[in-house]
């Protein structure tokens, strides 16, 4: 009895054993069937549903299999794990100041556009998405800030930012409004929001080198344009004109504006839904500079296709970047996604007919600067931030400012 | 069906008339224990599962070449199969699995945590020094200036699938049809050619047209595949474009370093920091992974940024553990305690609302706290017509996340204070009440010892995972307020939200580095914990 009993759990477990191995083998025969034509795609959520038709198109008349796969957090990470592990996909979709970070890491490879190519984009676009000298990317998207008003509360757009502090606070007194701008700012700080009026006080990040990218060795935070631009802020902050203020945060600097509260937002393409949907009458400006600055430069970020350089399938995956992804019907698509200006000028001509806000985004973002992609940037965001928090808080700006300064040099060595 | 199975040598049993019958030793009782059906399949249907997941493991073990691993794989599932189709090692038989699940969880985490300690594990440092040699080749190749765009289709002289590779392209300038192989271009006879519109070569006598799919099955050689030309040579861009370009960086063996032909310029390998560096000091962003010793050690103790702000942030991470474990334990018994009261009507209701807090996902909450704390639009402000700013000063921020710690923590207390209530004996209490005590001191001398007894070692582990409670304080604060002059250590900044700023804030992800800094700040709390056991158990002999 004892050995039957050993025996039939044997002989049940090497049963199981052997499904175990069949369902294992089942997906492995498959993919070495289809690794041939396989093109995996990973994106986030929202563009996964406007770029599937398409890779479905490309895979139909090519007769290749592609997947587009949806990585909701954290993709850039992610992608440079799994790329390292061999597991990653062909193509990834994302951010262009991804790119500094993918490069060290070796996880993404130059695309190599024709002449004729590059001319269809905004140059802007090209140079946001190239890094030494080398394009990394095929920009689909671009985005930065402008100011949005309520053209109710404001219905001339402000030519300075004086103007603009001027006619919120004059509204604030009148109890129109309960804020003079929705500026986001947070507890720790915000250098994109910020950057506008820093780069119109007069200061920088980094200066630019000789091949027109920017040159991590030219810190320009701490130098004295940058405490100037800080001092310029600090009078609008919490103990001066009260314009910009640490309770003004991501959270609801965009749901104040659509409630009516605030006359003024400095937002991107992304807050207009909201506005939209409260059914606020608004419209889009360049951002003012203040009286006596320059004009101020918003970051221009771009969103773009890049092919993985330890992805199974290299060569489709340029195919598909390089061949496939510039064309306009894939711009208008994912510009139908979600409403960002496309960087492809045949899509943007064709889409801003309806939609009037893309060309007024973009003339706002004429003068700006590409968001810088080099890995040095990620030691600029927490101590910049958290120096404009201070500061607009009423702390002393020069200390400040070189204590970021300090921080940022140490992480960039 | 859960009759017992009787075979031939086993004396037929009734149930229920053990005790009468007549008692066999202790050992022969287990091997004649009788085998249920339900014991037998879910031991079948247990070690089957086993099983397949060791078959289904090991195939990428042996696609990785990891032989190690695979015997190890293998020695474990017979040794697993082995133990639990014998009747011998009973008390094998239920530790086993804990301690496969110990070490596959547990140690094996902890010991890959201290080896990356000892490495340089980093963005910019994640692989072989053979895939940055690749990224940096890659990375360098350019257009050379007059490159023409060529129109490619792939090709090879007979098989598709295994017959070496052929370029066949079109000069768009020309017409000129060519065929390219690694000995370079060669032009092909336009009347042996087919060209589409757009200069396409979709036929060419002698040679077979590889679709996409076919191409893309060879990607890796499409990829590598060059045509020599005089000034570089002619790559693939995709599979319907090739053009001409050049590798301006290329390694050099002999010399163990890159060299830049445009430039001149020279980064020799540095196998210490895993990476190439030049002359200036320069150094190329693609890195490799190295083992550098105790130097994320050094540098934890070394660098100001750490040692400066350490003690503070220390003092407080103490105080906010125990402010959070403290708070919420007596907030909880003191829930517990009334609910308790035998004079208590809707006990039930009360309980279900205490829950709520405890219910919800804390993830969400910390979120809703953080805006709740807003100086103009958060509702606590506004409910109470205060004009804080909560999360502002260093103060009233530390205030803050204590409370929403309490809000957050107290239900769980309270659960575990009330189950334990109920199983202090009344007769206790009564008996001091006879004896003539207050009901303070009965709580103080009686129930609140007993208490203790088995609410200690929860206190201990709540109070080590407060202690490293990260979400607690990113989600809310993210460390600030930040003094002006320091954004590196903020107010409300316990030791690990501060350490993971240090670590993934500033030049990407520092895995080596924060690998150390983690092992820092286990030795602290493993060492905190042993003690409070330790007192926990001289407590316990002295009460009982």
């Amino acid at each position: 009895m004892r050995i039957r009993t050993t025996g039939v759990v044997a002989a049940f477990a090497m049963a199981l054993a052997l499904a175990g191995c069949g369902t294992s083998d089942e997906p492995a025969e498959t993919s070495t069937d289809a690794a041939g034509g396989k093109l995996v795609i990973w994106a986030d959520d929202k563009r996964t549903e406007a770029l599937k038709p398409f890779a479905e198109k490309f895979g139909a008349e090519n007769g290749v299999t592609v997947e587009v796969q949806a990585v909701s957090k954290d993709l850039q990470t992610n992608f440079v794990t799994a790329s390292q592990q061999g597991a990653g996909p062909d193509v990834v979709v994302g951010a262009h100041d991804w790119i500094g970070n993918m490069v060290q890491n070796g996880a993404i490879d130059p695309v190599q556009l024709t002449a004729e190519q590059k001319a269809g984009f905004n140059e802007t676009a090209i140079a946001a998405t190239s890094y030494n000298g080398q394009l990394y990317g095929v920009p689909y998207a671009m985005e930065n800030l402008a100011l949005i008003r309520n053209t109710e509360l404001a219905p001339e757009a402000p030519k300075t930012i004086e103007d603009l502090v001027a006619t919120g606070k004059k509204l604030k007194a009148d109890g129109k409004v309960s804020e003079i701008l929705c500026l986001q700012v947070g507890d720790k700080g915000d250098a994109y929001h910020i950057y506008p009026f820093y780069t119109s006080g007069g200061g920088y990040l980094f200066g630019t080198g000789a091949d027109g990218g920017y040159d991590p060795s030219d810190l320009g935070v701490g130098k004295p344009e940058s405490v100037e631009a800080f001092s310029k802020i600090a009078k609008l902050g919490e103990k001066g004109e009260g314009a910009l203020k640490r309770s003004i945060s991501d959270t609801n600097s965009i749901s104040t504006f659509a409630g009516g509260k605030c006359a003024f937002l400095i937002s991107g393409p992304w807050a207009t839904a909201d506005a939209k949907k409260a059914e606020i009458s608004y419209d889009i400006s360049n951002i003012p500079g203040f009286a006596d600055g320059e004009a101020a430069r918003p970051f221009i970020g771009a969103q773009a296709f890049y092919v993985a350089s330890k992805g199974a399938n290299k060569a489709l995956a340029q195919e598909f970047v390089t061949n496939y992804t510039t064309s306009t019907e894939v711009a208008v698509a994912l510009y139908n996604a979600e409403a960002r200006p496309p960087a492809l000028t045949a899509a943007l001509d064709q889409v801003k007919g309806a939609d009037p806000d893309l060309a007024k985004f973009q003339a706002a973002g004429a003068e700006g600067d590409p968001l810088p992609a080099i890995p040095e940037m990620a030691a600029i965001w927490d101590p910049f931030g958290k120096a404009e928090a201070a500061i607009v808080g009423g702390a002393d700006v020069k200390g400040a400012v070189d204590a970021a300064a300090k921080t940022i040099a140490d992480q960039i060595k | 069906m859960n009759a017992p199975l009787t075979g031939p040598g086993s004396a037929p049993q009734t149930p229920g008339r053990g005790p009468e019958g007549p008692q066999p030793t202790s050992r022969a009782a287990r091997s004649d224990a009788p085998v249920t059906v339900t014991g037998l399949v879910v031991k079948v249907v247990l070690l089957g599962l086993a099983a397949a997941i060791a078959v289904w493991g090991a195939f990428p073990l042996i696609e990785a070449e990891a032989w190690g691993g695979l015997a190890l794989l293998v020695a474990t599932t017979a040794g697993l199969g082995y133990l639990y189709l014998t009747r011998r090692h009973i008390p094998m038989k239920y530790l086993v699995p804990g301690t496969l699940f110990l070490i596959a969880f547990q140690v094996l985490p902890v010991l890959i945590t201290a080896a990356t300690a000892f490495t340089n594990f980093s963005d910019g440092h994640r692989g072989t020094k053979d895939e940055a040699i690749t990224a940096i080749q890659t990375a360098s190749v350019v257009r050379v200036a007059d490159s023409a765009d060529y129109t490619l289709s792939v090709a090879t002289k007979g098989d598709p699938g295994s017959d070496p590779l052929v370029f066949l392209i079109t000069d768009p300038t020309t017409g000129t049809a060519y065929a390219g192989d690694s000995d370079g271009l060669s032009p092909l006879d336009p009347a042996d050619v087919t060209v589409a519109t757009g200069g396409k070569i979709t036929a060419a006598d002698g040679y077979t047209i590889l679709n996409f799919g076919q191409a893309g099955a060879r990607s890796q050689e499409v990829t590598d595949f060059v045509v020599p030309t005089e000034a570089g040579a002619i790559r693939a861009a995709g599979l319907t474009r090739a053009y001409e370009g050049r590798a301006v960086r290329a390694y050099d063996q002999a010399c163990d370093c890159v060299r830049d032909a445009e430039t001149g310029k020279v980064w020799t390998a540095d196998e210490a920091s895993g990476s190439f560096v030049a002359d200036d000091g320069e150094t190329l962003a693609q890195g490799w992974k190295v083992g550098v010793g105790l130097a994320n050690f050094t540098r934890v103790l070394s660098d100001p940024n750490v040692s400066g702000p350490f003690l503070s942030t220390l003092i407080w991470n103490f105080a906010f553990a125990i402010g959070s474990t403290g708070g919420t334990f007596l907030l909880g018994m003191f829930c517990a305690l009334a609910l308790h009261h035998p004079r208590m009507r809707g006990t039930n209701l009360y309980r279900i609302l205490l829950i709520l807090p405890y219910a919800m996902p804390s993830f969400a909450m910390l979120l809703i706290w953080r805006d709740m704390f807003n100086t103009d639009f958060g509702l606590i402000n506004n409910l109470f017509g205060l004009d804080v700013n909560w999360l502002g000063e260093p103060w009233s921020a530390r205030l803050a996340v204590i409370m929403i710690q309490l809000w957050l923590g107290y239900p769980y207390m309270f659960l575990v204070a009330t189950g334990a209530l109920q199983s202090i004996p009344k007769e206790l209490g009564e008996a001091s009440a006879v004896d003539g005590a207050n009901p303070w001191q009965r709580f103080r001398k009686i129930t609140l010892p007993l208490l203790l007894i088995s609410l200690s070692p929860l206190l201990i582990s709540s109070f080590a995972f407060n202690f490293n409670n990260f979400n607690a304080i990113w989600l809310t604060t993210e460390g600030a307020p930040f003094p002006a002059d320091n954004p590196t250590a903020g107010a409300t900044d316990l030791l690990i939200t501060y350490t993971y700023r240090l670590a993934f804030g500033g030049q990407g992800a520092q895995f080596g580095y924060a690998a150390a800094i983690s092992i820092f700040i286990f030795a602290l709390v493993a060492t905190i914990s042993a003690i409070s056991f330790r007192r926990t158990r001289a407590q316990e002999e002295v009460w009982s």
